[in-house]
């Protein structure tokens, strides 16, 4: 059987920028890919923040630097160990190097029980969100417009009870960015942003939340809704502490948009590599070490598999890896 | 013989952390240290029975414990029913009914 | 709706030996409930229910309202089970919401610190020479029904249906708080979806509608009612699940508590008195039903042998929609055929000057 050099795990944003730049250092990679076409979640967005570059534009590009290469689509990888991956039905693939660029799964907001998602209409996730703006453009379920929407943020971060204690740091800023974008598909709708904590890490973020309010006219209530209920006329009542007031509120809203976090991909668990309490992959360490595995020398690890990141960081850790693993096969 | 002027010398408004004696706030974090992770999101205030109709705030009150600021806390903790409604929502999985019945059982029927 | 996830929660309920406890006020409130459970179950489901004249109070309401202490309510409920293993009998079924979130309190109790377990051991043993074993299954009455529902509604002889219309009867179900908002794992359907009252109105050919306030408080909340101070919070409680459902102009509810069918009924008459409003299709108010009444009128039992006359807003709209025949001039004759008094009625801005007859009493 052929011995590829680097298998990618992967062909999302980090797998796609990790392939293309170990092709650009001359290492020919394999992809292997679970979905039946690489592109990851980039694909299921349409504009990213902070400044609404189409998503597509951003997946074309890596698309283009990674064309040609090899790549076997909804492929699924069991495990993976220092002599290859292994794949599921037990085909071994041998490789000198892998990198590992397996990404998150979105949150499943069903967890969140009292939010009513997937059992009320007009209850829908930020990944709905995108998948409307992607398509028809944004509507409630019997096709009208939104007058009044409330976005929820943390939504599977920062919650013990469904076991996801980290803060997955995108939520805000996409929740910020698709608060924009419905204003400017619904000049008149009221938008509120209900949150705990508003996180801007990322450059340029926090001037699209202060856009967001000033030129927006989107209303920020600092408060973490507890339950949402329908009403008689299909709209979502929802109830949260006005913090900031010390009072409990309530309104109605046309939609309700639940801004769902990143969790640990569930393939995770069994890859056979060591991972953080969260269940993302344990790197080597969180500063000179966090493209490596402790458990191996000739894995890495890129993206989102590690953490939750934003596309930018997690490109720049794809082409960290990539020029790591291909420094390995040189000194080997 | 004091002298009425017919006005006194306002109290400051400030939470004095130099001052206020945490001895209290300690004894109930040390016995539920996961209090101290509240990030005051209002999930325990927003669903809570009793403030429904009345001002008990849950989140308020115990924060104001946490900074040595005990005055009334004890009355405003019997408004809560213990329904645990608020246990059920917290992000932090923070006893909230235990901090409850710490909270009295530490300061006591005085305040 | 597209209402699934109560599947997610299911809980083992045993399926005939049941050991019966009563509650404390059900049979003040509405006496022909529990009645009709042991008829239902024990006569025409025909299986083994046993009731021990020995049983007491679970110490609920006084656990509830401060004045019972913990140990004494552990040692209550662990003489309950002694009871239960002197009879031979594994399956507790419990008639009171209450006492069932309690029951199911203190053993949650004694899992989690098994020094009170056998602290509650020697305090039974000292002061009354018993000994227990923990039951195998606790359910509650109306998990009970449930459990059942399939082979009641095979044998239905009205079933949830208006009968003039051919429509499905609009039901909101009301869960008491002690059934599943203690611990979501014990209740059919757990907290937020709870579907133990649901599947029982899907199952008798009723449609189970949802509205805003669905899992807010009826209103009883012991210090809420008790105190005669808080009772502005009880209907103000009541008032806000009222005026939530309103819309949505439902036929009847339909609870499992005990407290929960007398405060969403009576407290109807009383709003009606201080805001002149009365709810429901027609203004004449919205029944309030146990779960077994609604089982007892499914199963073709006499409306007054139910003891519906025992509900302030009249059943009568519904029983004729049910097509359920009755003897308007029995309702309020009592088994020995003696008169046994009438409340005011719920429907004040339509039949004014009714309201005479118990208020003076």
């Amino acid at each position: 059987m052929k011995n590829h050099k680097v298998i990618v795990v992967g062909g999302g944003a980090a797998g796609l920028q990790a392939a293309a730049t170990l092709k650009e250092l001359g290492v020919e990679p394999l992809i292997i890919e679970r979905e039946m076409q690489t592109g990851g979640k980039v694909r299921r967005w349409h504009r990213l923040f902070p400044d609404f570059t189409s998503a597509s534009e951003v997946l074309a590009t890596l698309e283009k630097n990674a064309e040609g290469i090899e790549t076997l689509c909804g492929v699924m990888v069991d495990s993976i160990d220092a002599t290859g991956v292994t794949l599921a039905g037990g085909r071994h693939i041998k490789a000198d190097a892998m990198v590992v660029a397996t990404g998150f799964d979105l949150f499943r907001a069903e967890l969140k029980e009292e939010y009513g998602y997937g059992i009320y209409d007009n209850v829908y996730t930020s990944a709905d969100i995108e998948d409307m703006l992607n398509g028809d453009g944004v509507r409630l379920k019997d096709g009208s417009a939104p007058g009044r929407v409330a976005f929820l943020h943390c939504v599977g971060s920062r919650d013990e009870k469904v076991g996801q204690p980290h803060c997955s740091r995108l939520c805000c800023i996409t929740a910020v960015k698709q608060a924009m974008e419905l204003r400017e598909s619904f000049p008149d709708a009221e938008i509120y942003n209900y949150y705990m904590d508003i996180r801007m890490f990322g450059a340029g973020y926090e001037e699209m939340y202060r856009s967001a309010q000033e030129d927006g006219e989107v209303r920020f209530v600092r408060g973490r809704i507890s339950e949402a209920s329908p009403t008689i006329d299909g709209r979502v009542q929802i109830k949260a502490e006005d913090t900031l007031l010390g009072r409990p509120v309530k309104m109605t809203v046309d939609m309700l948009v639940l801004a769902v976090g990143m969790t640990a991909a569930e393939s995770n668990g069994r890859l056979g590599v060591g991972l953080q309490s969260g269940g993302f992959i344990a790197p080597r360490d969180l500063f000179t070490g966090a493209v490596y595995s402790p458990d191996a020398e000739n894995i890495f690890y890129a993206g989102c598999a590690t953490a939750p990141k934003n596309i930018g960081e997690t490109l720049n850790e794809a082409t960290a890896a990539a020029v790591k693993a291909a420094e390995f096969l040189l000194e080997k | 013989m004091s002298v009425n002027f017919g006005y006194t010398i306002s109290l400051p408004r400030a939470v004095d952390l130099d001052r206020n004696d945490f001895s209290v706030a300690l004894r109930v974090l040390r016995r539920l240290p996961e209090l101290e992770s509240c990030i005051g999101c209002g999930g325990c205030t927003a669903t809570c029975t009793a403030g429904a109709f009345t001002e008990f705030n849950f989140r308020r009150v115990q924060t104001l414990v946490r900074r040595g600021e005990y005055g009334g806390a004890y009355r405003e903790m019997n408004k809560c029913m213990l329904c645990g409604k608020c246990r059920l929502v917290c992000p932090r999985g923070i006893n909230t009914r235990a901090v409850v019945m710490t909270i009295k059982r530490e300061l006591g029927t005085g305040y | 709706m597209k209402r699934t996830s109560w599947q997610e929660y299911q809980k083992k309920v045993a399926d005939d030996d049941y050991y019966y406890v009563r509650s404390c006020i059900r049979q003040n409130f509405f006496p022909g409930s529990e009645k009709a459970f042991l008829n239902i179950i024990g006569g025409d489901l025909g299986r083994s229910i046993y009731e021990n004249p020995e049983h007491t109070t679970c110490t609920g309401i006084g656990y509830h309202s401060d004045i019972v202490p913990m140990e004494t309510t552990m040692t209550v409920v662990a003489r309950q089970f002694a009871l239960l293993t002197e009879s031979g009998r594994e399956n507790l079924a419990v008639s009171c919401i209450t006492s069932f979130g309690l029951y199911t309190e203190m053993l949650e109790t004694w899992h989690e610190f098994p020094e009170t377990e056998e602290r509650t051991r020697r305090y039974l043993k000292e002061a009354t020479g018993r000994e227990f074993r923990k039951p195998k299954n606790v359910a509650h009455t109306s998990d009970i029904m449930f459990h059942h529902r399939e082979e009641i509604a095979r044998k239905v002889r009205h079933r949830l249906v208006n009968v003039k219309t051919g429509e499905p009867l609009r039901v909101v179900d009301h869960i008491g708080c002690h059934y599943a908002k203690l611990f979501p794992k014990v209740g059919i359907g757990g907290a937020e979806f709870p579907h133990v009252l649901a599947g029982m109105v899907e199952a008798w050919g009723g449609e189970v509608i949802d509205y805003p306030e669905r899992r807010h408080c009826c209103g009883f909340g012991f210090r809420n009612y008790l105190v005669k101070a808080n009772r502005g919070f009880s209907i103000a409680n009541t008032h806000k699940k009222l005026e939530s459902m309103a819309p949505f102009k439902p036929d009847f509810i339909i609870t499992n508590c005990p407290g929960c069918p007398m405060f969403l009924d009576r407290w109807q008459y009383t709003i009606a008195e201080m805001e002149g409003t009365t709810y429901g299709q027609d203004g004449v108010g919205i029944p309030a039903l146990t779960y077994e009444e609604v089982a007892g009128l499914v199963m073709g039992y006499d409306p007054w042998a139910l003891g519906l006359q025992m509900h302030q807003v009249n059943v009568e709209p519904l029983l004729d929609k049910m097509g359920v025949k009755y003897d308007p001039a029995a309702k309020y004759l009592g088994l020995n055929g003696k008169y046994i008094g009438k409340p005011a009625d719920t429907a004040v801005n339509i039949n004014c000057g009714t309201q005479q007859v118990i208020r003076n009493l």
